[in-house]
């Protein structure tokens, strides 16, 4: 005799279980988290370079810098000035997930951490499932890649709160238009906050700088409310 | 591609609660996997068919549901099928929606040979 046995049980759930307990672990001591996602060649180490070498006086930047295979950005990190830059090779898999996050956690100090950025690995798809326990999953688009990508994959731009676009620089050598990728982000997410840079000529970087800086002051600010 | 990981997921959990409950077998899974999961179902059933072989599942198939993509607006609480990828709403044209479902992968149930319970045998 067989039987049905009702379950709705998520597939992940274990990743999840870790991902909130990393989020518990991050809120507690007010650190801003977030989970750097694009295409490969995208830009997220460049981003993440200029990022440190502007802030890394201002704030204190934790960073976990995912690869496949080699530890070639957590060494262009540390040369940014990194101060706490700890490499997560994946040795193949085409996302991170909570489980790699919690046995890097341990290296880093929490209490000499303002703000925590993890970047995945380069790829669209697969880790738009794996919640890391961080604040927010920010994706990059660059201007050499197509202006219809978010309605490519949906599932990555609905989950993620900001997209920046990056090599505005060369804008006018690309079939790329800018209002173009704005509007199909948008008609995914509403919600997007946008920034347009370069991080070769620094165009556009001063607001993200500033927005970084008001997230990492509100994640403070909930922590000890006066 | 990151299917045969999800798979591999589906398959621990089911052992485990195969064990848990003493089952002597299990015929099928039943999976929700929501449209905008980021898991094509047709992958996902071929990783699982490679990675049964030599487990206890070896005869056990996935029935696959895709469930749609549905969201709620914030602004008027109307909750609707996105339809073509575009969020949002038909009634009040907010942008601000939450989605409900399409984004989940579930185990929804699964169909189970009971061992026969001996104790209350004469």
């Amino acid at each position: 005799m067989s039987k049905t046995i009702e379950m709705q049980k998520k597939v992940l759930s274990e990743n999840d279980r870790l991902a909130a307990d990393l989020r518990r672990a991050l809120q507690d001591k007010g650190i801003f988290s977030m989970n750097f996602v694009s295409s490969p060649g995208s830009g997220k180490t460049s981003l993440l370079e200029r990022t440190l070498q502007q802030l890394r006086d201002t704030w204190r930047i934790a960073l976990i810098a995912g690869d496949v295979q080699t530890e070639n950005d957590a060494q262009r990190l540390i040369a940014a000035g990194g101060q706490q830059v700890k490499p997560l090779v994946t040795g193949g898999s085409c996302h991170l997930d909570a489980r790699m996050i919690e046995r890097v956690i341990p290296e880093i100090d929490l209490d000499e951490t303002d703000m925590l950025i993890v970047e995945n690995v380069g790829n669209l798809v697969c880790p738009a499932g794996y919640d890391l326990g961080e604040d927010m999953k920010v994706v990059l688009i660059s201007v050499t890649e197509g202006d219809d990508k978010p309605l490519k994959y949906p599932a990555m731009f609905r989950r993620s709160s900001v997209m920046v676009i990056n090599k505005i620089d060369i804008l006018e050598w690309c079939d790329f238009d800018l209002e173009t990728v704005k509007k199909n982000a948008l008609q995914i997410n509403g919600d997007l906050t946008i920034f347009e840079v370069s991080c070769r000529t620094g165009e556009g970087l001063d607001k993200w700088y500033d927005w970084l800086g008001q997230q990492v002051r509100k994640k403070k600010a909930a922590l000890n409310p006066s | 591609m990151h299917e045969v990981s999800i798979a591999h997921s589906i398959i621990q959990t089911v052992l485990d609660e195969k064990k848990k409950n003493n089952w002597a077998g299990i015929r099928a899974i039943g999976l929700k996997i929501g449209a905008l999961s980021g898991i094509l179902p047709d992958a996902l059933a071929f990783g699982f068919d490679a990675l049964k072989k030599d487990t206890p599942l070896e005869s056990c198939h996935l029935e696959i549901e895709e469930t749609p993509v549905v969201a709620r607006c914030r602004a008027c609480a109307h909750r609707f099928e996105v339809e073509e990828l575009t969020f949002t709403c038909p009634r009040c044209a907010s942008t601000s929606l939450d989605v409900e479902q399409g984004q989940e992968m579930l185990i929804a149930y699964m169909e189970v040979d009971e061992i026969k319970d001996t104790t209350h045998d004469p």
